[in-house]
């Protein structure tokens, strides 16, 4: 029973990789760019969420003001750098990631300084037993939500005429363009969408979860290692490896011990490097 | 006699001597000379630093910094020659440095052995570290790479910090007094740096060396463009692993030189990844894929780096980092060449200057 218990809350984590590393495959998917940074967004989610109940606002108000603030951060980003290192040598396309990772993750422990913090108590904080596995209801909540929103991911690139703008600009960018496609805008869409996945997760992490300005270089890796497994590009490969990843991760916690929770993911990832490099999932 | 004029016609003119000399065309060559100032003055300036500084007030504390310099220097170095040369960023070098780091104190924990003997093996681990990256990474190209060295660092760092063996997150402590003078425990900064500028000028030959040899073309036409160096014949694959090898052996050798002055090691200090940003910024700042870009980068970083430490404070410290973040955002979005790239530049304009119609010497820098 202790064993499924794991298991569920395992899943729900996992829902939540699967929504911010869905946003890291849909950069990749589109411009063959990683960002070392990411984990800093799902990091700035939270002390937005954190930020947010200073001003007495309830839950309800986390995601949305998550969703914003990253979105904008994700398009500024774009404009003002991925822009002109994007067709670059490799050297400043992946320092300059790495570069904004640094500065943000420092600056969040000057200004919020390094403690573990939790948001304070709401409604959510309640457990709820479903049928002999008690799960809190903010876990639930976030687990869900995050769920749905990968699949929403999905559904906007597969099935609107937005998503289809953007997959050309992503399959080839000289020919949408003229198409009547603004590259330029599309991608920066891409940045502002792929920021706010990472931002609703770390909002939604951060009810369930307490965090710190160290827990983004984590995040990062964990979504390396959904994206690798899902294969890169793929959204639905994302979904699946990240609730893959959760589970596995809940389960090594569980049987091996908590120290090797994250040890486990990332030994994961090199066996996936050296098996199968493409991804389950993934084409190269 | 005759062998050191030889030598050192050979240092001044990039040949041995020739038949036919006579006193008309000695005046030739004198006039022909090209004497690289740069690099006399670069390596005086650091053959007669802690002596020059011998008189002064602070004159330990400045000579301790210039050992940090150089040593920086030397996995700068070494991070370029992958990263730099090859064009393969690395973001994991750190496990190459703490492989060479916790050897020398494991040997002496576990043994009592002198610190040294752990250098050789240090460099054994390392490069086994770099196959088990290079060989499923380099497989493919671009950012599986710095993904891969990325997640094993964590990894390796994760691991140690929960292994007795290795003092765990405590770490591991070298012989606190010398037994002798194998155990290179020095009370004054000097004979570290003179060992450490020692392994930096092996570091530099041999990067010099590779640079002018069939293998550092080979490794310009990959960075330039992996598939056109392929089709071209280029033992792709093969090279990226030697070279990345190579520099994981050459940042192990620079961590053992760490251990032996600092005597203690932990996860942060051997494999944070402060580590690895240390090196990367210093070779990009200077100029990665350049001779002496990293040198360069480590004379103006580490200054930099111990006068905010002294400004902030140890609260302070966390604002160093986000001034590195800032510096290297700013390299990446406006010069990628760091430096050196800066100051050829500017010297093509000067030359531009007095000769309007000379063509500029290189083409753009490929991608």
């Amino acid at each position: 029973m202790i064993l499924l218990q794991a298991a569920v809350s395992g899943l729900l984590l996992g829902a939540v990789y699967a929504l911010f590393s869905s946003g890291l495959t849909l950069i990749w998917g589109m411009m063959n760019f990683i960002n070392f940074a990411h984990g800093e967004f799902v990091m700035l989610g939270m002390y937005v969420a954190l930020v947010i109940t200073w001003g007495q606002f309830g839950p309800e108000a986390y995601t949305p003001a998550a969703a914003i603030v990253l979105f904008a951060l994700g398009a500024i980003v774009y404009a003002g750098l991925i822009r002109h290192v994007m067709r670059g040598p490799m050297l400043s396309q992946i320092l300059s990631t790495f570069g904004l990772a640094l500065l943000l993750r420092y600056a969040a422990f000057y200004v919020f300084k390094s403690d573990f913090r939790t948001l304070p108590d709401t409604s959510l904080s309640s457990t709820l037993d479903l049928g002999g596995i008690y799960v809190s209801k903010a876990q639930l909540l976030a687990g869900v939500v995050a769920g749905l929103l990968a699949i929403g991911m999905h559904v906007l690139l597969t099935r609107t005429a937005l998503g289809s703008r953007m997959l050309a600009v992503a399959e080839d960018r000289s020919a949408a363009m003229l198409m009547g496609i603004r590259p330029d805008r599309m991608q920066a869409l891409a940045w502002g969408l792929s920021a706010a996945s990472a931002g609703i997760a770390g909002a939604l992490m951060a009810i369930a979860y307490p965090f710190s300005p160290s827990v983004g270089e984590t995040f990062v890796l964990t979504a390396f290692v959904v994206v690798s497994l899902g294969g890169f590009g793929s959204v639905p490969g994302a979904v699946i490896a990240g609730l893959t990843v959760g589970l596995v991760q809940a389960l090594a916690g569980y049987l091996i011990g908590p120290i090797y929770k994250d040890v486990v993911v990332y030994a994961m990832f090199v066996g996936v490097l050296w098996i199968r490099p493409q991804g389950l999932l993934g084409t190269v | 006699m005759p062998a050191l004029v030889a030598g050192i016609h050979v240092f001044l003119f990039g040949k041995t001597w020739t038949a036919g000399t006579s006193p008309a065309m000695m005046g030739k060559w004198i006039r022909k000379m090209r004497w690289p100032w740069g690099s006399i003055v670069l390596w005086g300036g650091l053959l007669i630093f802690p002596l020059a500084v011998a008189g002064s007030d602070s004159a330990d504390f400045l000579q301790d910094v210039g050992a940090t310099l150089v040593l920086a220097a030397i996995s700068a170095c070494a991070w370029n020659i992958v990263g730099g040369y090859a064009g393969q960023v690395s973001v994991g070098h750190a496990i190459f440095f703490g492989a060479g780091a916790y050897l020398p104190v494991l040997v002496y924990t576990v043994w009592q052995a002198p610190p040294i003997v752990g250098l050789p093996l240090g460099i054994i681990v390392a490069v086994a570290i770099s196959l088990v990256i290079g060989i499923p990474t380099f497989r493919l190209q671009g950012h599986y790479f710095s993904m891969a060295t990325i997640a094993v660092a964590e990894l390796i760092r994760l691991v140690v910090s929960n292994w007795d063996l290795l003092g765990a997150a405590i770490g591991l402590q070298g012989p606190a007094t010398p037994r002798g003078w194998w155990d290179l425990v020095f009370r004054s900064a000097v004979p570290y740096y003179y060992i450490y500028l020692a392994v930096l000028a092996l570091t530099v030959w041999i990067t010099w060396a590779m640079a002018r040899s069939r293998f550092g073309y080979y490794l310009r036409a990959i960075r330039a463009g992996e598939r056109a160096a392929k089709s071209l014949g280029v033992p792709v694959r093969r090279t990226k692993l030697s070279a990345f090898a190579l520099s994981a052996a050459l940042t192990s050798v620079a961590g053992s030189l760490y251990a032996f002055k600092v005597g203690f090691v932990n996860p942060e200090s051997g494999l944070g990844i402060l580590v690895s940003v240390q090196m990367i910024i210093i070779a990009a700042l200077g100029g990665a894929g350049t001779l002496y870009g990293p040198i360069i980068g480590a004379l103006i970083l580490i200054p930099l780096q111990s006068a905010t430490n002294t400004w902030f404070g140890g609260s302070g410290s966390g604002l160093t980092f986000v001034v590195y973040g800032g510096i290297i955002m700013l390299i990446a979005r406006f010069e990628p060449g760091g430096v050196m790239e800066m100051w050829t530049q500017l010297r093509r304009l000067g030359r531009k200057r007095v000769k309007s119609s000379a063509p500029a010497a290189e083409g753009p820098r490929a991608a």
